[in-house]
């Protein structure tokens, strides 16, 4: 049986990770390389990088992270944020991710999502939902959440899927950092429309949270970035409950 | 030795690389290259693939002599060869992604897209699932039944002969995971990505 996957998310920026403070048996609790090995040991389905660098110039220090953590760490590898073109995706791919994550770019010029799916192939080609609640629906952002674009999430995630996106990675801005849980019926909105993976991301507070995004979000995997940072529950800890739950899970 | 992993623009094969180096440590010369004289005298390949089945035959085809070299070294040399996702889905006769495309012909059968069962089955199969083994592969050496490996993958590799299935997994149906042919092997999962006990198969594979 196919088990729903936990990915600890990692915000990476100018080559350090942001969050993160209680990794005491960790050297340097700042490495991401070192962070994701942490995870995928302690059990970890996928481990995911969300490079938030703001500057152009400091870009580059990404692709050393994920060609220095591909060596150290052997479970897929997700990398997303500031991915514009074929050419991003395909350097990332070659320092060693296995799937990256399309935001700005799949909403500002589809064709990115369409060639580099062909050209690379749907799995690994991830699009990346930032939605918000306006009264009966939900809208697009971009640019990490700061530009409204009115577009509606459900036809988008839609629209993804036949574009050639092999997943969509869904984030509430709503409940996004306020631990109150995912937007279930965003999730289970885009989830019964589309037929690809959808993963939930945005407001896990607790464990039940992540039950309740597999549960009645009708994702296949949940991602969680705080609970996991600051030593609430482990990646162990999470997947035991969500076994005690009844939903499968990779023990 | 020499395990030689070819490098024909079938997508990224950074992971399979790194997996492989990893394992092989100094013990072993890890390989990375289309060069038709070092695969002939290599002593395992790997076969990766990533992508569509055409794309990765097409890709296969673009490098002149590539597929009489790998032929010779399969089916004449009986060396040891590991087919990974496309790259063992290409075993096959014929595949219908995209388009209906021969394949290698090493394995007779053919590479269907996995039934969703009107969409009960989300596609990609994207995942960690456990492997049923079906009968004993060199290559599944100290791996237990039911182990978890990863996957990622919309078509299956539906083999003639059922005897050279050596491992299943369950999604939508019985899907075939594993195949063994005498010196050829072909996983649909990620070795490489699943974890200790993938670097296990890999491991095996290179001390055969």
């Amino acid at each position: 049986m196919l088990k729903n996957r936990i990915i600890p998310c990692l915000d990476v920026k100018n080559g350090r990770v942001v969050k993160g403070i209680n990794f005491v048996d960790l050297q340097d609790a700042g490495d991401p390389v070192e962070q994701a090995k942490f995870y995928s040991e302690g059990g970890a389905d996928e481990i995911c990088f969300l490079d938030i660098t703001a500057s152009n110039e400091n870009r580059d220090t990404i692709y050393d992270i994920v060609d220095k953590t591909s060596k150290k760490c052997f479970v897929p590898l997700t990398v997303g944020g500031g991915v514009r073109t074929v050419e991003d995706i395909n350097k990332l791919l070659n320092c060693g991710a296995d799937k990256v994550s399309i935001n700005t770019a799949a909403v500002q010029n589809p064709e990115v999502v369409i060639q580099s799916s062909k050209k690379f192939g749907s799995q690994c080609i991830v699009v990346a939902i930032d939605a918000k609640r306006n009264s009966d629906k939900w809208e697009i952002f971009t640019h990490g959440g700061r530009n409204y674009t009115g577009i509606n999430a459900l036809e988008f995630a839609k629209k993804m899927e036949d574009n050639g996106a092999g997943e969509l990675l869904v984030t509430s801005m709503d409940r996004d950092g306020t631990q109150v849980g995912y937007d279930i019926e965003l999730m289970s909105g885009i989830s019964s429309i589309v037929n690809i993976p959808v993963i939930a991301s945005g407001g896990v507070g607790n464990l039940d949270h992540l039950v309740d995004g597999i549960k009645l979000g009708n994702a296949s995997a949940v991602l969680a970035a705080s609970i996991f940072h600051y030593g609430k529950y482990s990646v162990k800890e999470a997947k035991e409950y969500l076994d005690s739950k009844g939903i499968p899970v990779r023990i | 030795m020499n395990v030689t992993i070819v490098d024909y623009n079938s997508g990224n094969i950074s992971s399979v690389i790194n997996s492989f180096k990893e394992v092989a440590k100094d013990k072993v010369n890890i390989e990375v290259t289309s060069d038709l004289m070092k695969i002939k005298s290599s002593d395992k390949v790997v076969l990766p693939g990533q992508g569509s089945f055409k794309s990765c035959v097409d890709a296969l085809n673009s490098i002149s002599g590539l597929v009489e070299s790998l032929s010779d070294f399969t089916t004449i040399n009986k060396k040891p060869l590991l087919g990974i996702c496309v790259g063992l889905q290409m075993f096959a006769d014929v595949g219908y992604e995209e388009t209906e495309t021969k394949g290698l012909g090493w394995i007779s059968g053919k590479v269907s897209k996995i039934d969703n069962q009107n969409g009960n089955y989300k596609l990609p199969h994207i995942g960690w699932n456990q492997i049923n083994i079906v009968k004993d592969s060199k290559i599944f050496e100290g791996v237990k039944n039911n182990s978890h490996m990863y996957f990622v993958h919309s078509y299956e590799f539906i083999p003639e002969d059922k005897n050279v299935i050596s491992a299943t997994t369950d999604y939508s149906s019985n899907i075939v995971c594993s195949v063994e042919k005498e010196n050829i092997f072909g996983t649909q999962f990620h070795p490489e990505k699943s974890d200790k006990i993938g670097l296990k198969i890999i491991d095996n594979f290179i001390n055969l």
